[in-house]
């Protein structure tokens, strides 16, 4: 037996498309913790990014404390937080954010911090208040590297919340774990599958953003 | 702080031992990522077309869960380190590749032109002239790999005690005492802090020709693209 005839009986297993146990179910839990722990880790990384990248100060902090988050080992950290505040979704949300921020706050940083500063000059030069030349000059010039930051972010998200299965949650990391205790791998390689289907709808979704909201001047430039 | 040090007899190791196991576990997987990235980036900065295929590849691998891997795994290696070591080295790769790529890439034109115009080979260029160019690159990717690879190390322990520290996660479940997770979770971050902060050193002696705050050059293509796998997809395709 090999992983894909695995995957292949667990996907035209009919019992696994409807009900509580249901893909489309798991699957869904799976998104809303995904989205969730997007939401807040970029709502923390990226005006902090945005602003020192700006500024140009604080650099040095901010890799410290990226490198201090990397630190902290995820899967610990649920245990932790889990035996500690008990069931819920706060204990998954917690190691999630603290994955994804990192990425998000040093590319950010980056990213404003490289842009071209010819534009940002003339920006100033014409008066512009500093507010204006951070989100017209800086942000659309860096948009394509901020939107990577944000992508990885998202790929570690959707494959880490797999274990929010571990404290008795759901999402796609269900079957997985179930498949672990009951011997079915079947279960472990369709949610593998299920895990690596999602996150190549992340990398289909940002790239499809990065169609839309990166400006056409800076993609051509970039492609060049 | 009380009992921070005293590991349960069930996990069968002193709290030393463990910190050898969860140190090897970690790091041998990094390090093989290492030498395999070497030749792969050779390939990849050679042959260019090469490059974005290789980086969709990584990123779809990057994606799947580690516990998944494992359990795959479970029927080719069994219940051992290396069903463990694995996946981390592929995990590794994923950064190493593309930083190995960014760095030697940024390696300035008349540079290789010199050491084509000396007569070096291409293979010689690529690990005298290129690879101690990229040293800045290739560390900050080095170092994401291998915070990622000690924290991941502790997922292992869901497949019957091969997580070194995370063995005491499963341990403090089971008997209801928090100090355990306190222990590992304190242990495995205190553990990726001072490897991180050797590799800072090791990047000091190996570019004696950078200032010793070095962010102004690793900063720029190394600590982002490491941190960013998916991110030079982009650049690429």
């Amino acid at each position: 037996m090999n992983v894909l005839n695995f995957m292949q009986s667990f996907f035209n297993d009919g019992s696994h498309w409807h009900g509580y146990d249901g893909i489309p179910q798991r699957v869904w839990e799976h998104l809303q913790y995904t989205a969730g722990a997007l939401g807040i880790a970029a709502a923390i990384g990226l005006p902090v990014g945005l602003v020192t990248g700006h500024t140009g100060r604080g650099g040095d902090v901010l890799a410290f404390l990226s490198a201090g988050a990397r630190a902290l080992p995820t899967f610990g950290l649920l245990v932790l937080m889990f035996v500690w505040l008990g069931l819920g979704i706060v204990p998954v949300m917690i190691p999630l954010v603290v994955l994804a921020i990192p990425p998000i706050l040093i590319t950010t940083y980056e990213a404003i911090r490289t842009v071209d500063p010819s534009p940002v000059d003339a920006a100033r030069g014409m008066g512009m208040p500093e507010a204006r030349i951070l989100f017209q000059v800086e942000v659309p010039a860096a948009l394509p590297l901020i939107l990577s930051g944000l992508r990885s972010a998202t790929i570690q998200i959707v494959s880490t919340a797999t274990i929010a299965a571990y404290v008795s949650l759901g999402g796609v990391g269900r079957y997985i774990l179930d498949g672990l205790y009951q011997h079915n791998y079947e279960k472990v390689a369709g949610g593998a599958a299920l895990t690596a289907l999602l996150a190549l709808l992340v990398l289909v979704l940002f790239w499809a953003v990065g169609r839309v909201a990166v400006s056409p001047g800076v993609r051509r430039r970039r492609a060049a | 702080m009380n009992g921070f040090f005293h590991i349960p007899s069930a996990i069968q190791n002193s709290y030393g031992s463990l910190i050898v196991l969860h140190l090897e576990e970690a790091l041998l997987p990094v390090l093989a990522g290492l030498l395999l990235a070497l030749p792969i980036g050779l390939l990849c900065v050679h042959y260019d077309w090469l490059y974005a295929p290789v980086l969709w590849t990584s990123t779809v691998l990057y994606a799947i869960p580690s516990i998944a891997f494992f359990v795959v795994l479970i029927d080719y290696t069994g219940l051992s380190r290396l069903t463990v070591m694995i996946p981390l080295c592929l995990y590794s790769l994923v950064v190493l590749v593309p930083a190995v790529v960014d760095g030697v890439r940024s390696v300035p034109e008349e540079t290789n032109a010199a050491a084509s115009a000396m007569g070096i080979g291409l293979v010689r260029r690529y690990f005298q002239v290129q690879l101690p160019i990229a040293v800045p690159a290739i560390l900050a990717g080095l170092r994401v790999a291998v915070a990622s690879s000690i924290s991941l190390v502790s997922v292992g322990a869901l497949i019957g005690n091969q997580g070194a520290f995370g063995n005491l996660l499963t341990y403090a479940q089971l008997y209801r005492l928090p100090r355990l997770a306190v222990t590992s979770v304190v242990t495995t971050a205190v553990l990726a802090i001072v490897i991180d902060a050797l590799l800072v050193l090791l990047r000091r002696v190996l570019t004696p020709w950078q200032p010793p705050s070095g962010r102004a050059a690793a900063g720029r293509s190394g600590a982002t693209s490491g941190d960013s796998p998916a991110r030079t997809a982009e650049g690429a395709s």
